[in-house]
């Protein structure tokens, strides 16, 4: 069983991690969680983002954000990738699977997966 | 939605919004009914918004924006036979109360679906929000209070990756029970 004890380890652990970094933000992954969003399937895809950072060992320059209506309601789950000096890629449509993909192309490996990008869809 | 605990999730969201410091979710289950009830110490709506919200499509007034998660939450009770009410005040003691019976022998009754995972997201999204989320079936109950939590953590985040999956972990052992 899960214990407040087991909590209690957690936090001694990460309370030496020199300092809590908030993930210092080099890249930021946000996910649209409006009505909308999560009616697609925004959930799913926030967690899968969640999970694979971190799985990933990307929690130090990653940070993954929610946030309301990105404003193309039809093609959620939304989702935006911002990095500094660069560009915003958005990508459209978006489930756990894309989700996996674009941590281990874009955010890991620096190649943006164009084929679900919003750019492809309005073309 | 697929899943009532997607409405859950849109629901909460609205709290948070209104400026939450603790909204508590409590989801009570009998043989045939589902009662739910989000509670919050957020900003609160006059009663012509709580009108407006309820029935976006019967109002004259033109000026917001119609939203459409209250009204999905109403559908889902109403096509089992349930509904929602909602109680809110600004001022002093501001809040909203939005409550919803779901009847779970209908045939268009949505199933609960994850409510783990509702609740994890909520955390991770709003990390230096409160919930207290209480999930009662016949006499016994899920319980996850993210103010004990705070307390044990002493500053660390409650969405830092180790704490969600435990948190995730806690809550998943719990429904085992129920
Ligand atoms: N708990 C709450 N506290 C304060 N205002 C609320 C609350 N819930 C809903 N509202 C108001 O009602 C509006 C409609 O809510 P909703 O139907 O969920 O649509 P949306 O969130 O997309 O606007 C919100 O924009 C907000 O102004
Ligand atoms: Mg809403």
């Amino acid at each position: 069983m899960k214990t407040l004890a087991e909590l209690q380890a957690i936090k001694e652990k990460m309370k030496n991690k020199v300092v809590l970094r908030e993930g210092s933000g080099e890249i930021r992954i946000v996910v649209g969680m409006a009505t909308c969003g999560i009616a697609a399937g925004a959930r799913p895809v926030l967690n899968a983002f969640v999970e694979a950072v971190n799985e990933g060992g990307l929690s130090d320059k990653v940070t993954v954000s929610q946030t309301g209506c990105i404003g193309c309601c039809e093609l959620e789950p939304v989702v935006e990738v911002f990095e500094a000096d660069k560009e915003k890629v958005t990508y459209v449509k978006m489930n756990a699977e894309k989700a996996k993909e674009i941590v281990q192309k874009h955010i890991k490996g620096g190649k943006v997966v164009a084929e679900y990008t919003i750019a492809s869809y309005k073309s | 939605m697929k899943e009532l605990s997607l409405n859950i999730l849109d629901i909460v969201e609205n709290s948070v919004k209104a400026g939450a410091a603790l909204t508590e979710i409590l989801l009570e289950e009998t043989e045939d009914k589902i009662v739910l009830t989000i509670k919050d110490d957020g900003c609160g709506m006059d009663e012509q918004m709580v009108k407006s919200v309820i029935d976006p499509f019967c109002t004259t007034r033109t000026t917001r924006k119609v939203g459409l998660g209250i009204p999905l939450l109403k559908m889902a009770a109403e096509q089992t036979g349930g509904g929602i009410d909602i109680v809110s005040k600004q001022g002093e003691n501001h809040g909203t109360i939005v409550s919803a019976v779901f009847f779970k022998n209908h045939i268009d009754f949505t199933p609960l679906g994850d409510v783990v995972s509702t609740i994890v997201t909520l955390i991770q999204g709003h990390p230096d929000t409160d919930f207290l989320f209480i999930h009662k079936k016949d006499d016994k109950e899920v319980q996850l209070d993210t103010r004990m939590l705070r307390e044990v953590l002493e500053g660390v985040p409650l969405n830092c990756y180790e704490v969600i999956k435990w948190t995730q972990d806690y809550l998943k052992e719990q429904y085992e029970g129920l």
